[in-house]
């Protein structure tokens, strides 16, 4: 690979990469994302080669296999894209290979049983598919599309564009500003103004001089997410292009990627790519000849939650233990080795590169005022299209959910969903008429729109957040005093211990909730409960003591009927916490079958075949075996 | 990034002029909250501060609320420095809540210490509805002697293993440890006496408790 030597070496190199494409040479896009890979697209993608390896391809050229990252529909996987020919195939296994070679590249016509058919609607495309039309693709765009593990790839998909521009064309001023103009927030979590943080970072840098560091924060720990994995996966050029110009902007030579241990795809992709950026002259010396200096390397984190906390990030490039400390001093002020350091989210970095292409004024027309441009989102739950999905900022809950998600599968709405991972909270799909039922709401929110908008402050105004982008959907068989329950236990065990409000406050939290879920408690215990979480919001030291609280918070405030509902009448209404329903067996539609007495673990359903079963309910343990294997729904929870 | 905005003209004694419970209070521009506090004979609890070490942040019994225009915070005032016209309270609601559960889990952590009980108390908090686990535990695991170990004395004796509710205080790989130098500084700062009992395993060699094992 050779060395690019300047801006217009660039220039050069992507319009000889794109004149040697041949337009009519077949590309086969086999989707190698978390999603599809769990559900064997690896072997997709071996059957194809191997197809093609063994030449038993009659067409005119030798079509190109390439593997990518997600492209988002992974309910539908594995999915595989035909081009030229548009074509879009869903749910294909390894047997339906020989099919599509055979029909599709051979002969050109579509396989039309793995078209992905909607309502009595085939569509032949991705683009016509409902759940991709409502979605904006900008940080996305190339994920899916492009081998992430080839440099030439990207740089024909417009990669590294940006950072010549902002090499020859832009001041580090000029870069800070646009930053700023542009309102971007860190998509991490948090929502800060980036701009503010680099302004400050370059600030305390001008004072005090000496080296400043970015930091790439890929720690991605919350449970069901993966936004910055597929990014960091598909697109690991975009996070290295945006680091750069971060760097170019605040005097940086050294920067950190930070990616969690269980990413080991998106590891292997950042090495790859690192290595492939240094050969092309676009990280190390001297970049592109423009004397500026910048290189990246690669740490990986432990994988503790509150490892993605950065001033845990920054103790751990230190070699010290992954904990928190209190902030001020922040990161921009003293951050690695005591020197002023940016620490932005994979996904913050991957903006950077769009809003120098396009500028600030395209970015600020994306997405709502204080909340610019797209976000990710990872929709999961009980909805029908789950996957990995990209939209503006300040699109309704519901467009959301139901537009693109499909919403839940035989219901009219859906009843809640959690949103902003484990420390975030659980919203109510009809939050308008229970805002006005309560009295503590926030006046402006009653007043300004029905529908939730889905943006940093409109999210935090819920009591909830934004988060990295987690969204859970959950329907009437999802229980609100169950989630807070999964929540907490799992930042139990994710506390680091330091400060006591969240090292014995999260526990004794759990110990309520324990009791709740067993129907025992009083309302009484339901406002001590409120109060301890206020306290642990007030009182503990990071982020994670102080937002550990919001699932219960939220479900409390939104949901208080469900928790009566399991204290006071000892039931569930969702029929998920154990301690408080019972399967019966109704004698009109049970036929007798007598499987439901086989598989009982305990033994304990009686009766005689062909007449009706019972169950003994000393002696259930609520497993639910008899309702998973009755053929004839006879089985139901009360 | 909501850090200390020093005012644009700093009053001419260069001192940081701010209130605590409606007092005007002035702070050397280094100080925390606490010290200013401290100071000023204005009293805020602590149990994991010390003066000999740097503030750690553990217990969070000194939390404080501060205002400033519309921003309203509780924070721990032995870390936090103070701007100018900050509006300190010691003893606001939200101040108090945190307080109050915070001594209620210490009784459940630490149910023999006597400084606890007496301290709790003083708060009105008498019983606790969190789980006790060791009721002859002492320790809070504040950090003190792990802090004054290493930056006072010099060594690294001793350490927290574990995570989370698991969190100890032991040395470092759970074996006796010879750079402890047997100076009992850490018995000094424990705030319960927790460490007083645990001296001796900490200690490595016994040789080193007579003395002659010192130099090397
Ligand atoms: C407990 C805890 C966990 C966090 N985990 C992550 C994470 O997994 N990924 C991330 O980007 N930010 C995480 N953050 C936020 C980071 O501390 C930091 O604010 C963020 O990386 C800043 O980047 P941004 O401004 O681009 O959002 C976490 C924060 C806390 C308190
Ligand atoms: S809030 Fe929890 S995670 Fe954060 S420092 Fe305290 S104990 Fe550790
Ligand atoms: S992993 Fe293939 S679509 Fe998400
Ligand atoms: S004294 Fe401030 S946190 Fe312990």
């Amino acid at each position: 690979m050779k060395k690019i030597k300047n801006t217009a070496g660039l220039q050069t190199l992507r319009q000889t990469l794109l004149e040697a494409q041949d337009p009519e040479m077949p590309v086969v896009r086999v989707c190698l994302g978390p999603g599809c890979l769990a559900l064997g697209a690896e072997k997709v993608a071996r059957a194809f080669k191997s197809a093609v390896r063994n030449k038993k391809i009659k067409a005119r050229v030798q079509p190109l296999i390439k593997g990518t990252g997600c492209h988002g529909f992974c309910s539908q996987g594995t999915l595989v894209s035909l081009s030229p020919a548009n074509l879009f195939y869903v749910r294909v296994k390894p047997e339906d290979v020989a099919e599509i070679v055979a029909t599709s590249l051979e002969q050109g016509r579509t396989v039309e049983r793995l078209l992905y058919s909607d309502n009595g609607a085939r569509y032949r495309s991705a683009a016509e598919i409902p759940f991709y039309r409502a979605q904006q693709k900008i940080i996305l765009k190339n994920v899916g599309i492009i081998d992430p593990l080839d440099i030439n790839d990207a740089l024909m998909a417009g990669g590294y564009q940006s950072l010549a521009k902002v090499l020859t064309e832009m001041s580090p001023e000029e870069v800070l500003k646009t930053v700023e103009v542009s309102g971007l927030r860190g998509r991490g979590g948090g929502g800060f103004p980036t701009g503010y943080k680099w302004r400050r970072a370059a600030d305390n840098a001008r004072e005090n001089p000496g080296p400043v560091y970015v930091i790439a924060n890929g720690e991605e720990g919350d449970p069901g997410a993966f936004m910055d994995r597929s990014i960091m996966e598909g697109d690991p050029h975009k996070v290295i292009e945006g680091m750069i110009i971060g760097a170019y902007a605040l005097g940086a030579n050294q920067g950190y990627l930070f990616v969690r241990h269980e990413y080991p795809l998106a590891i292997h992709h950042f090495s790859i790519a690192l290595r492939q950026a240094r050969n092309r002259g676009l990280l190390g010396k001297n970049i592109l000849g423009s004397g500026f200096d910048f290189d990246l390397q690669i740490n990986r984190g432990a994988g503790a939650y509150v490892c993605g906390e950065e001033t845990a990030i920054i103790a751990s490039l230190e070699g010290r233990a992954g904990e928190p400390r209190t902030r001020p001093p922040y990161p921009a002020q003293e951050g690695l080795w005591g020197r002023p350091t940016v620490i932005n989210n994979v996904e913050t970095w991957a903006n950077v590169p769009h809003i120098m292409e396009k500028g600030a004024d395209w970015y600020t027309g994306l997405g709502v005022p204080h909340s610019t441009g797209t976000k990710i989102f990872s929709l999961v739950g009980k909805v029908k299209n789950t996957g990995l999905v990209e939209v503006p900022m300040g699109i309704s809950l519901g467009a959301l959910v139901e537009g693109i998600g499909g919403g839940v599968p035989g219901q009219t709405h859906f009843k809640a969903v959690q949103t902003g991972g484990p420390s975030g909270g659980i919203i109510p799909y009809e939050l308008k008429e229970i805002f006005t039922d309560y009295h503590y709401h926030p006046e402006e929110f009653i007043a300004a729109k029905k529908e939730i908008s889905v943006d940093f402050d409109s999210m935090a105004q819920t009591g909830s957040i934004m988060g990295g982008g987690g969204m859970i959907v959950m329907d009437d068989h999802d229980c609100v005093v169950d989630v807070a329950r999964y929540f907490l236990r799992f930042l139990e065990e994710e506390s680091c211990g330091k400060c006591l409000p969240c090292r014995l406050g999260l526990k004794g939290m759990l110990e309520f909730l324990n009791r709740f879920a067993r129907g025992q408690g009083s309302p009484e215990d339901i406002d001590a409960l409120e109060s301890l979480g206020q306290a642990l919001v007030d009182g503990s030291l990071c982020g994670l003591g102080r937002a550990a609280p919001n699932p219960v918070l939220t479900s409390i405030r939104f949901f208080r009927d469900e928790y009566l509902a399991h204290i006071v009448d000892h039931k569930c209404p969702a029929g998920v916490c154990r301690d408080l329903i019972s399967y019966q067996i109704d004698p009109e539609t049970c036929n007798g079958c007598g499987l439901c007495a086989q598989e009982c673990p305990e033994a304990c359903i009686t009766g005689k075949k062909k007449k009706l079963f019972t169950i003994g309910q000393e002696a259930c343990i609520r497993c639910g075996v008899c309702q998973d294997v009755c053929p004839v729904q006879a089985v139901q929870v009360a | 990034m909501n850090a200390k905005k020093e005012s644009k003209k700093p009053p001419k004694d260069n001192l940081v002029h701010f209130s605590i419970d409606g007092r005007r209070v002035q702070a050397q521009p280094d100080w925390t909250i606490l010290e200013t506090a401290r100071a000023h004979r204005l009293h805020i609890p602590t149990l994991c501060f010390h003066p000999a070490i740097h503030p750690w942040g553990s217990c969070r019994l000194c939390v404080v609320e501060t205002r400033l225009n519309d921003k309203v915070e509780v924070t721990a005032s032995c870390l936090t420095k103070p701007v100018a016209g900050l509006e300190v309270l010691t003893h606001s609601s939200r101040v108090m809540n945190v307080r109050r559960w915070v001594l209620e889990m210490l009784l459940a952590e630490c149910p023999a210490s006597r400084e606890i009980k007496e301290l709790a108390a003083q708060y009105g908090v008498t019983s606790t509805r969190f789980a006790i686990l060791d009721p002859e535990e002492e320790c809070l695991k504040c950090g003190r002697c792990v802090a004054v170990c290493h930056e006072v004395v010099g060594v690294q004796a001793l350490t927290f293993g574990s995570r989370g509710v698991a969190k100890k205080l032991e040395t470092p790989y759970r074996v006796p440890n010879n750079a402890c130098i047997g100076c009992g500084c850490c018995v000094s700062v424990c705030p319960t006496g927790a460490l007083q009992a645990r001296l001796d395993t900490v200690r490595g060699d016994l040789s080193r408790r007579t003395g002659h094992g010192f130099a090397h």
